[in-house]
């Protein structure tokens, strides 16, 4: 069974094809790549798999299940856990409140308008934090913190979320080299039993971490395949190699 | 912050001993818009909801314990029921509405709804009588002295700023703030961020019915004016002049509104120029409110010290 499955989605903003006609599936446990030049649609297909946008036609699967018509909060309950291409954290809560957020949304609790929250859900958070090296700083707002350590808080938000399937949209973009090794290393710690689907331009640090490449073209599918098929394809060449 | 509030209670419970007769009652006023711009609060500070049709929750609230009482007969006490559960299933009713929109789509939906119960309160005159408001009540417990009204509004309003500090503290409220700040990000998450903004919708409506009711109480009268815009509008103010998203803040609001409507006025015929010549003081000086803006000062002085 597939983790992800994709079929004939497409999306139009204002009658410009965005995402026209896109099938795919992701394996349980495997590590996807999606690439493609700006503009492919790579982060609107995010946004349709997470149900952040409406999907003109087609359906998405999670498990097995259909979730097309689902709204986004119901498809995080199901599994599906993403990351943002701009951080969008809470920069004047601490690092762990960002954390304890990540871990209620998952639970009843999040419904209890009475009482203080409770302290499991911050040693919690404290674990999560230390799991990505960040404990030392888990009472400083996020604000205080560098990019690097707000890309490292986000995955570990998601990852708190216990997905199935992980959606990170450009994990790496706008790191220095030290970062990037750091959130690298994070990535590929991230246990076999979540199904990871990346979208990333650096392509040095992310064609060696995936099994399987997407390439997007106009918002559809040109070549898939390993990592030799792909970067061999005369398609992805001239499409996002340039040459 | 505990002590300041049990020190601000100390100090209210203190007022009637050292305050006379028109002191009491204006401070019985400022309790009653504390937990009416306190419920705005709920929407606007935490929720990033701006309002202006909250009026709605006051005069709905303040309509129907007064007609119970004068077309039904009945006691204060299903009265007050009658209009707290009237007016939360209109708050939910209008929820449905107006959170259909966010931003200035939701102000304007907030704005209609509350005039609709405006026009109605005015126009159905059979029920209402119009113009000439609903007079003849009374106050339960025949609280007719300022003095025994007074610590029975300030047990109210305690009790309901307790509330609702409980509930902006806790997971829902962190939740609420969520939706506030990255809505986006709060559905990624597995929030239902419409669901938690209606909850709250419904929630700020029981509190502005709680305000309404105190209104009530103390004017021992209601005309369709506690439904208007301009109703609405002074609650907004309130809350971002005492500073929008604190515990606070509406209260001292409340206090800048009121003590310019009631104890200024005496003085000034136009007031609500004064009114606004504060509130632009206020934003240019102090743009986060008073509460934070002197909590700022008093920090900066501090660190200089």
């Amino acid at each position: 069974m597939a983790a992800l499955q994709i079929q004939g989605l497409k999306k139009a903003f204002g009658g410009l094809p965005a995402i026209n006609g896109v099938s795919l599936e992701v394996a349980e446990g495997e590590r996807r790549l999606i690439i493609g030049p700006n503009g492919a649609g790579k982060t609107t297909l995010f946004n349709l798999v997470t149900g952040d946008l409406p999907a003109d036609a087609g359906s998405i699967s999670l498990l097995g299940k259909d979730i097309s018509r689902l709204a986004t909060h119901r498809r995080a309950h199901r599994g599906l856990a993403r990351t943002f291409q701009i951080i969008t954290l809470f920069p004047k809560d601490t690092l762990e409140h960002n954390i304890v957020l990540s871990l209620l949304g998952m639970s009843p609790a999040r419904w209890d308008g009475f009482s203080a929250f409770s302290t499991d859900l911050y040693r919690s958070a404290r674990e999560i934090l230390q799991r990505v090296n960040l404990e030392g700083l888990a009472t400083r707002p996020l604000s205080d913190v560098s990019y690097g350590e707000k890309r490292r808080v986000e995955i570990a938000m998601a990852l708190a979320q216990k997905p199935k399937v992980l959606l990170l949209d450009e994990p790496l973009a706008g790191l220095s080299r030290e970062e990037r090794a750091t959130v690298k290393a994070l990535i590929a710690a991230i246990p076999r039993d979540v199904t990871v689907v990346m979208i990333e331009h650096d392509m040095d640090t992310a064609l060696d971490m995936a099994e399987r490449i997407t390439v997007l073209h106009y918002g559809s599918v040109i070549v898939e395949g390993t990592r030799a098929e792909v970067v061999a394809d005369p398609k992805t060449r001239e499409v996002y190699l340039g040459y | 912050m505990r002590k300041s509030w049990v020190l601000a209670t100390a100090m209210f419970l203190c007022l009637p001993l050292v305050a006379g007769e028109y002191y009491v009652n204006l401070a019985c006023q400022i309790f009653i818009f504390a937990v009416f711009a306190a419920s705005i609060n709920l929407l606007l500070g935490y929720g990033g909801l701006a309002t202006l049709g909250h009026s709605a929750y006051l005069g709905l609230s303040a309509y129907l314990s007064a007609l119970a009482a004068l077309k039904l007969g009945l006691g204060h006490a299903l009265a007050a029921l009658a209009a707290l559960a009237g007016t939360t299933l209109a708050a939910a009713a209008f929820g449905l509405i107006a959170l259909r929109a966010t931003g200035l789509g939701f102000l304007m939906l907030t704005l209609a709804l509350s005039q609709v119960l405006w026009g109605t309160a005015y126009r159905w005159v059979s029920v209402t009588d119009g113009d000439n408001g609903l007079r003849g009540l009374s106050r339960p417990f025949q609280m007719d002295d300022a003095f025994s009204f007074y610590y029975f509004s300030l047990a109210v309003t305690v009790f309901s700023l307790w509330m609702m500090a409980r509930y902006v503290g806790s997971p829902l409220g962190a939740a609420l703030k969520g939706t506030r700040d990255q809505p986006r990000r709060m559905a990624a998450l597995g929030y239902d961020v419409w669901l938690i903004r209606w909850i709250t919708f419904v929630y700020a409506g029981f509190w502005g019915a709680v305000s309404g009711l105190l209104f009530v109480y103390y004017h021992k009268y209601i005309h369709p004016i506690s439904l208007s815009l301009a109703y609405s509008a002074e609650g907004l103010l309130a809350v971002i002049a005492g500073g929008s998203g604190t515990l606070a803040g509406p209260l001292v609001g409340a206090a800048i509104v009121m003590l310019l409507k009631n104890y200024v006025s005496a003085y000034i015929e136009r007031w609500n120029m004064l009114l606004g010549f504060v509130f632009v003081l206020i934003v240019v000086f102090m743009p986060e409110g008073v509460v934070p803006g002197v909590k700022r000062i008093w920090l900066r002085f501090r660190s200089r010290g």
